[in-house]
């Protein structure tokens, strides 16, 4: 059982986001009004403004189970929860840090799995060409969660309709793009 | 006039016919649209979920490839990637120091001095006044008129139409003789990026969005977003599973239902790519002005 | 030879913890013509008055500068204890270490050494200063009490028995205000009206008390016990002395769809019109705004039929004008309307109220007859959804504060709705309850233990229509924030306090001060609740903030009490510190050339012009000359006067002067 008092002098999760995102978690005074416009709120193991009590009160192991929640991946970025929110909390932008801060400590949960291959994958894409490659897309997300058969079917239609391209539209700055995901998503981390 | 035009991924594949019925509204209205040159993904809801530094590179290298091609206003049709320009924009704007590393990491001169314009606002500026002059016909119908999320949120840096019941593209379609209705679910989440890895949660939240519009009357879903779009049309075996019914109603691009309106063909504003059928029922389209004249006034009020 | 007494308190610990108190003093014995010097703990006290009283007799001071808090808070303490030791109360100056130095300073040499030269300047002055006579103005024992409401009624009420004259103003057609339109009252669930209607009949009675209903505020001029006030009187289309309030008028007119404001827009009311049945004064008014006759010069129907030829229709509005001694605002609050909230639907769903229409669908002579229903088809709601902090506590939409009567109300609201409709529910979305009043807490318990509210404690998100239904949108945080989504028939929002229409214009007239929010500023928070910082003006009920009922009447009681104090003088002592032409030997007779620009800039037309003739009568020169009883000491035409002919008796230039060079010479 952990006091509330045990990261005095210590930099918290909230001290961090604070820093980083501007965003004070101190302000929500838990009134649920995110949770209850957000669309995924039932799905989500800890609905959004559970979250943010957990990180108001700077618990380590509060932190933890942050980092490792289903919730920072479920989040669609909709908008919906800083729209509503009377205290303005930026709450998507509390998630976008929260993502990749739990990709960072590897600490995203395995429920989750498939979101974050989606998006790597869809980045991966962008890095090879400059625009997104549906195709390769689609391989790639395949390799990594091993749903061979998922939306198997839709293809033959996309491609009837025009909307598959075999090959991929390559950019001419695509050097550039290469050395903006160098700097960026494919930072080498200085020793911790 | 000339003005920049950023199509992003969407637009190029998937979402073919919307690129198609913007270029064709567009040449319909004597507007040229100049694609900028050599332009990159925007990264969408990927870079911004992963890679804060990557999300603000990608949609900076755009509009200052923009501002090399000299262009003053970029259309941006597809709402995730005008969000993404815009946010990108606002926050490089008001932070120096951010400023400065993103264009060390893109290794490129960037100024912000771009004015970025969504599908609807650009209707409104350069298309709105002029399509009573152009109607073939009204579009009877009863429309859901779809927004999505990033068309109107975050308000704070958007600054567009309002947060709660937006009206911009009720008024299009006014004036286009159709009658969009008063519904509950016109800024819901359609479900977004969870398109392939959570096809489920899609379901639910589309779902829910067509079962309103159908309660209410609607005859076809108006949108502007080609994620939205997809969703709704792609994803619609998945969305009819969900709500245990057969659904017709189509999803129609804002610039297809311009189109339609205007008399143009069927293939060139890229109708026939569309999964669930754009097939609304016969109605006698005699063009009259005085009726769409008074219906603006009655949208107006 | 000066003989000057130097006073250093320690203000407890707010000057020590900064300011070497004892260095100060010590330092200060030994300026030129100071006398005596000494540092105590609290020089407010009666301790330090007495110390302050004991050294001007034994060392016969000429003059005493006490260093402490400001003078805008002990001056007065600090004059009386002078003046009780037989010194005059203008010889003795505060030298402010508190505001001006311990407050803003950090601990060290640099802060001492700065209070150090505080003392010496007012020193310096001190030596310049001369006694002064306070001058006495008579007071008019009148008071105005602006607003009708139960504030207002109380105020006027107590003042009246006090045995002093009233003059109310209220701009609706009757007073009685917002709680005339409740249904019952929390806590005790009495009968609004039937509480407050014995007293709305007493004002209207009340030999002491002028009533001018549909009146308001023109102009405020002069200053406290002398105010001149501007009443305008608009006119009611009709002959109030013929009138017998027969109503005749009110059920022949045939325009009689108009939303009536008492209702909330839930009811229809005519043209000429009574508010409610119960009004004070009970005659009509005509609604120029949509009266047949004024917008197209037809029917008369009312003039027609009044037994008493009472109609007037070309009557016009009057101005009146009146000399009072006091004022007292008591013009109320308002709630925001259901327009206000986005998500709740923009104010197009009609089934979603405020908690002040609740009111009125619940009141007995509201315009269901005291039966819940539901605005859009009258049926009767078997779940309603009541929605608080709706607007408070908000500061995206812009109202950072608790309206404070919310909580309450709605504990009522849940408990009227389910004492008359007995299978219905009722649900209510909280943040927090506020039930801080005796009996309160006993109150909303009950609404949740015995009579069926349920409590979800949770904001709503969003509500929309749907099928007649409205879906309300909330969560659970109690239930770790599980999404609850109710079918309701009827939604009651209740909305926040917010400052009434017209109060930014009322107040800038009176020269009272208000806040962000527009509502009226007090003089003190804590210790000066129904003063403002205008004299003689005095705040009553919730136009200073929302409050409830008690707090209200409690408040009126309190401002009538000032004014009572107020008149128990015959005359005012004003300050003596106001400006002063001068004067000098002939042939100049004063260094005023007469150009009367500062007659031109007196805020408080207080300067007027005087001839200076020779003893045939022969005009030498005229120059202006400044009203004692009018001026208030601001400085302007001080400032203005291009040949410095007039100064502050007790802050003249010269004193100024002496207090800069004290610090430049050090």
């Amino acid at each position: 059982m952990q006091s509330h008092d045990d990261h005095a002098g210590v930099l918290t999760l909230s001290d961090e986001v604070r820093h980083s995102v501007e965003v004070n978690s101190l302000k929500c005074y838990q009134c649920g009004k995110c949770s209850a416009g957000c669309p995924l709120s039932s799905d989500m193991d800890y609905p959004p403004s559970v979250l943010m009590r957990m990180l108001q009160t700077g618990r380590k192991d509060l932190e933890e189970k942050i980092l490792r929640s289903y919730t920072i991946w479920l989040c669609l970025a909709c908008e919906m929860c800083i729209a509503r929110c009377p205290m303005e909390i930026d709450i998507p932008k509390v998630m976008d840090y929260l993502r990749e801060r739990s990709l960072k400590e590897g600490k995203a949960t395995p429920r989750a799995k498939d979101i974050i291959a989606f998006h790597k994958s869809f980045l991966l894409s962008i890095e090879k060409t400059g625009r997104l490659y549906e195709i390769g897309l689609i391989v790639a997300y395949k390799s990594k969660t091993y749903h061979m058969m998922q939306d198997v079917n839709l293809a033959p239609g996309m491609y009837v309709r025009g909307k598959l391209a075999i090959l991929p539209e390559i950019i001419k700055g695509r050097k550039n793009l290469g050395e903006i995901f160098r700097k960026t998503l494919k930072k080498k981390e200085e020793s911790k | 006039m000339k003005i920049g035009f950023y199509p992003g991924c969407s637009l190029k594949g998937g979402s073919r016919e919307y690129a198609e019925s913007v270029l064709a509204v567009a040449k319909a209205f004597e507007i040229e649209l100049k694609e900028i040159s050599d332009w990159n993904c925007c990264g969408a809801t990927a870079a911004h979920n992963l890679n804060k530094d990557l999300s603000l590179s990608l949609p900076t290298r755009i509009l200052a490839q923009a501002e090399k091609d000299g262009l003053e206003e970029i259309l941006v049709p597809c709402a995730a990637c005008y969000s993404r320009l815009t946010v990108t924009q606002h926050e490089l704007a008001k932070d120096e120091e951010l400023r400065n590393r993103i264009c060390g990491i893109i290794n490129m001169e960037y100024k912000g001095t771009a004015k970025i314009l969504n599908i609807i606002q650009f209707i409104e500026k350069y298309v709105l006044e002029n399509i009573r002059f152009k109607m073939h016909h009204n579009l009877d119908y009863k429309v859901a008129c779809y927004y999505g999320c990033l068309l109107v949120r975050p308000h704070d840096i958007l600054k567009f139409d309002r947060v709660e019941d937006p009206q911009s593209m009720d008024k299009i379609m006014r004036e286009l003789g159709a009658t969009p209705i008063d519904w509950a679910f016109k800024t819901e989440c359609c479900g977004a990026g969870m398109s392939v890895s959570r096809t489920d949660l899609v379901a639910k939240l589309s779902g829910n969005i067509i079962e309103d519009a159908l309660d209410r009357g609607a005859e076809a879903i108006i949108v502007a977003c080609p994620m939205c779009q997809s969703n709704l049309d792609m994803r619609r075996p998945d969305i009819d599973k969900y709500l245990n019914r057969k659904t017709k109603i189509p999803a129609i691009y804002i610039t297809q239902a311009i189109g339609m309106a205007l008399g143009l063909g069927e293939t060139d504003l890229g109708l026939q790519r569309h999964f669930v059928p754009v097939a609304l029922p016969e109605k006698d389209h005699s063009l009259d002005s005085n009726n769409t004249v008074s219906q603006i006034q009655e949208g107006e009020k | 030879m000066a003989r000057i007494g130097v006073f250093i308190c320690h203000c407890g610990e707010n000057i020590s913890a900064t300011v070497d108190c004892a260095k100060v003093a010590a330092t200060a014995s030994g300026f030129q013509g100071v006398t005596y010097s000494i540092d105590y703990k609290y020089m407010c006290s009666d301790p330090g008055q007495t110390m302050i009283k004991e050294a001007i007799k034994e060392h016969k001071l000429t003059g005493v500068v006490v260093a402490a808090c400001s003078p805008r808070m002990h001056e007065p303490t600090f004059r009386r204890a002078c003046a009780e030791a037989g010194l005059n109360p203008f010889l003795c100056e505060m030298a402010n270490l508190r505001e001006h130095c311990s407050w803003v300073h950090e601990k060290g040499d640099t802060t001492t050494n700065k209070a150090i030269d505080i003392v010496r300047m007012l020193v310096e002055k001190v030596k310049l200063n001369e006694p002064l006579t306070p001058v006495k103005v008579p007071v008019t024992k009148t008071a105005l009490v602006i607003g009708g409401g139960v504030a207002g009624i109380q105020a006027a009420l107590d003042i009246a028995n006090t045995g002093h004259k009233v003059v109310m103003i209220e701009r609706d057609p009757s007073i009685g205000g917002h709680m005339s339109q409740l249904s019952e009252t929390f806590p005790t669930l009495d009968c609004s009206q039937c509480i407050l209607t014995p007293r709305m009949v007493e004002v209207a009675q009340h030999p002491n008390i002028t009533l001018y209903t549909y009146a308001e505020l023109e102009s405020l001029d002069g200053f406290v016990g002398n105010f001149k006030v501007k009443i305008r009187k608009k006119s009611k289309s009709l002959d109030e002395k013929a009138c017998t309030g027969c109503g005749l008028c009110t059920t022949k007119c045939p325009n009689k769809k108009i939303p009536s404001e008492f209702e909330l827009g839930l009811g229809f009311r005519t043209a000429i019109y009574v508010p409610f049945p119960q009004a004070v004064p009970n005659k009509p008014v005509i609604d120029r705004v949509n009266c047949t006759y004024y917008t197209k010069g037809k029917c008369r129907v009312c003039e027609k039929v009044c037994p008493t030829k009472a109609i007037r229709f070309d009557q016009e509005d009057e101005i009146l004008e009146l000399e009072v001694g006091a004022i007292v605002l008591a013009t109320g609050f308002n709630v925001l309307k259901t327009d206000f909230f986005p998500e709740y639907g923009y104010g197009k769903y009609k089934d979603v109220i405020t908690g002040l229409q609740f009111e009125r669908l619940a009141s007995a002579s509201g315009p269901t007859l005291g039966a819940i229903r539901r605005p859009s088809d009258g049926a009767v709601p078997k779940k309603v959804v009541f929605i608080a902090c709706a607007g408070s506590r908000d500061p995206a939409k812009g109202i950072e504060y608790c309206s404070k009567i919310c909580c309450m109300y709605t504990a009522k609201h849940a408990m009227l709705y389910k004492h008359k409709v007995h299978e219905g529910t009722p649900y209510v979305f909280y943040m927090d309850i506020r039930a801080g009043g005796k009996m309160y807490e006993e109150f909303v318990r009950r609404a949740i233990d015995q009579d069926g509210a349920q409590y979800i404690r949770g904001r709503v998100s969003k509500i929309y229509e749907k099928n007649g239904k409205l879906f309300v949108y909330g969560a659970d945080t109690l239930l770790n924030a599980e999404p609850v989504v109710i079918e309701a028939d009827m939604v009651v929002l209740a909305s926040a306090g917010v400052a009434n229409e017209g109060a930014e214009t009322l107040a800038q007239k009176l020269h009272v001060s208000y806040d962000a929010y527009k509502f009226f500023a007090e003089a003190h928070p804590k210790l000066k609740p129904v003063e403002t910082n205008t004299a003689g003006i005095f705040l009553a009920g919730a136009c200073q903030a929302p409050k409830d009922i008690p707090e209200s009447v409690a408040a009126a009681s309190g401002a009538a009490s000032k004014v009572a104090g107020l008149f128990a003088n015959d005359e005012l002592t004003r300050d003596p510190m106001i400006a002063v032409v001068n004067r000098s030997a002939p042939p100049h007779y004063s260094s005023c050339v007469g150009c009367f620009l500062c007659q031109t800039v007196c805020p408080y037309n207080a300067i007027e012009q005087e001839e200076i003739k020779t003893r045939d009568g022969k005009l030498i020169k005229t120059i202006a000359y400044i009203n004692p009883g009018l001026c208030q000491g601001c400085g302007t035409c001080v400032a203005l006067c291009r040949s410095k002919s007039i100064d502050i008796l007790g802050y003249s230039h010269n004193q100024v002067f002496t207090e800069v060079m004290a610090l430049l010479n050090d």
